[in-house]
């Protein structure tokens, strides 16, 4: 309707003296309007996204002064060290954890909260929500703090249970444990909040209709929530699965790493190598192994998008 | 109309059985939910408690979820002190100059993409959101020789200036807020841009008068996000600043606060705590945005 509209407008226009006219024209049509509308967005995505990403896959196959090309050198030399299996092993682990937890966590929570009556669900959802609000590496210092090895805050509560003091960061069970905990503890509230709005975009009819058939409390889950949901929950765990697994400030903070390498997850060691031990080109490579997971993940959750895309 | 009646008899006919239940499921969700309310505010209110306590308080062994002398000291010092008010600063103007950067750029480029469908808009808009998944830790080392490289052949210095961190940030927040903003956009009835249009005004004239007053609190969701995305980021100020007075709150805090082996644990929660302000005072007063803003676009968890 408004194409039309805007044709014959530009017909009317043609009319008059052509020189003018057809700077005004080429000005006002709409595919140049829109041109120069997303032109910033395309130069940034280009220069700082696009470039730079085929720039690390060029870096990847310099030798460590970058004055050599290595070719697929730096890749077969990770191959062959144990740190770098190790780091795709927790890698794995990690994410994995975290996003089972985090979506459990939140769809619990979720449900807690839509039981309660209007008015009060949102000091509650306000409150639960903290977390993901505080910058993670600021809450992380906390977290820190109350892993200490000495005045734990964490040991001392324990030791009233008569729990022994526990190496919360020291130990390679016990860091892993500790990195995944607080990961699940920033990233909970996300998947909290994305549930609660699925659960209040279900139909109360549903549940009604549900409870007259005599379905019980798990039914209900099962066969109305869960199926209402589905979308919903496989869209929040493919984007926190990407999230989480490409982390960085809580391993970082929290172990920088260690005891012994054992947290490391591809980003806080393409960090420590590339950065702090100054080797540019393994660290790409390194951080290139991201891409995989990465690209799978895309490829699930843009099937969704473009349903999202063709819906509007 | 034969489950219409059903659905009408069916409360009646149990009605006790079911508000008893009711009453129960509300009393288990009130203890759930406190549970996890401790679980999920445990560390924010451990770094309040510890801000208040003193040096001395800190490494006596006496409880530490209980302030015994509180005093205002760290607050004092760290307000007083030149390097936490400058990194203080450094964060602020560039949250500030990011989140105009990022409006700026996502807002004529949604509008392109959600109203006026031209050759490539599809792809591109598939390319917004592509690039949205795309992780900081997975770009952080060619930037950081991207930096190197322009010093070298211009002789302009990058690296390890802050105000340069302000262009790099919009990486992160415009592909989001190009993409929420599209949905926003797309939102909006037809009729309003047509009426303009038929009306004689231009497509900026479209934009400013009707889609930017009409889509506000996506515009608000929006700003919210580059805001809190900028303040919170860590990975590429501490890869591309190094001096103390270039740094950002959370890579000033983690680095200058901890010094070698010892830990002023009672500074770095204050810090800690000033740092997760102004997100938090933003939350208190626009969670509705907020959350809104989460939901629409699917941010990133």
């Amino acid at each position: 309707m408004a194409d039309v509209v805007v044709e014959q407008g530009r017909h009317v226009s043609s009319v008059r003296p052509r020189k003018r006219a057809s700077l005004r024209n080429t000005l006002g049509r709409k595919s140049t309007v829109a041109f120069f509308l997303t032109l910033p967005l395309i130069l940034l995505i280009a220069l700082l996204v696009l470039y730079p990403a085929f720039f690390s896959l060029y870096l990847a196959t310099l030798n460590k002064a970058m004055t050599k090309f290595v070719g697929l050198g730096n890749f077969t030399f990770l191959f062959k060290r144990e740190t770098f299996w190790m780091v795709v092993k927790q890698s794995c682990i990690f994410a994995v954890t975290a996003v089972i937890f985090k979506a459990l966590i939140g769809f619990i929570v979720a449900h807690f909260v839509h039981n309660i009556p209007g008015k009060k669900q949102r000091k509650w959802r306000g409150m639960l929500l903290v977390p993901w609000v505080i910058p993670p590496a600021m809450s992380t210092l906390a977290w820190l703090w109350l892993f200490d090895p000495s005045y734990s805050a964490f040991n001392y509560t324990l030791s009233f249970f008569g729990v022994g003091p526990i190496p919360w960061l020291g130990e390679t069970f016990w860091a892993r444990f500790s990195v995944i905990l607080v990961n699940v503890w920033y990233g909970a509230p996300f998947f909290l909040i994305m549930y609660l709005a699925a659960l209040k975009s279900v139909p109360d009819q549903l549940y009604e209709a549900a409870a007259i058939d005599g379905a019980n409390w798990w039914q209900k889950i099962w066969y109305v929530t869960l199926p209402m949901m589905r979308n919903i929950i496989a869209i929040t765990t493919l984007f926190s699965l990407i999230v989480t697994f490409a982390n960085f400030d809580i391993v970082r903070i929290l172990t920088s790493g260690g005891p012994l390498d054992t947290t490391h997850l591809f980003a806080t060691w393409a960090f420590q190598v590339g950065i702090q031990s100054s080797d540019i080109p393994l660290g790409a490579c390194v951080s290139l192994f991201m891409v995989p997971i990465l690209a799978v993940a895309a490829i699930f959750i843009l099937r969704d998008v473009t349903k999202r895309g063709n819906e509007a | 109309m034969s489950t219409l009646a059903i659905d009408k008899a069916g409360p009646t006919r149990k009605l006790g059985s079911m508000s008893r239940d009711r009453a129960w499921a509300l009393r288990w969700s009130y203890f759930f939910l406190v549970l996890f309310a401790i679980f999920f505010l445990t560390p924010p209110v451990y770094m309040v408690i510890t801000s208040l306590k003193s040096s001395a308080e800190i490494s006596a062994a006496t409880n530490p979820w209980w302030v015994f002398h509180p005093t205002l000291s760290n607050y004092v010092e760290l307000l007083t002190s030149n390097q936490f008010l400058r990194f203080f600063w450094n964060s602020s103007i560039i949250s500030i100059v990011v989140v105009i950067v990022t409006m700026l750029i996502s807002i004529p480029a949604a509008f392109a993409l959600a109203r006026m469908k031209f050759w490539g808009s599809a792809t591109l808009a598939t390319g917004v959101f592509l690039t949205y998944l795309i992780p900081d830790s997975l770009l952080f080392i060619p930037l950081f020789k991207m930096l190197a490289m322009v010093q070298d052949l211009t002789g302009i210095t990058l690296l390890n200036r802050w105000y340069v961190l302000a262009f790099i940030y919009p990486t992160l927040t415009v592909p989001f807020c190009t993409w929420i903003m599209i949905g926003y956009f797309a939102s909006i009835p037809k009729e309003l841009d047509e009426a303009a249009i038929i009306d004689g005004a231009s497509w900026l004239q479209t934009l400013l008068r009707i889609f930017i007053p009409v889509a506000l609190p996506g515009l608000i969701a929006a700003t919210i996000f580059a805001f809190t995305v900028s303040w919170a980021q860590f990975l590429y100020p501490l890869v591309f600043t190094t001096s103390v007075d270039q740094l950002v709150l959370p890579v000033g805090i983690t680095t200058t606060l901890i010094k070698g082996d010892v830990f002023n644990w009672g500074q770095i929660m204050t810090g800690a705590l000033l740092g997760a302000a102004p997100p938090l005072i933003i939350y208190a007063f626009l969670m509705d945005y907020y959350i809104a803003g989460l939901t629409a676009g699917a941010t990133k968890g």
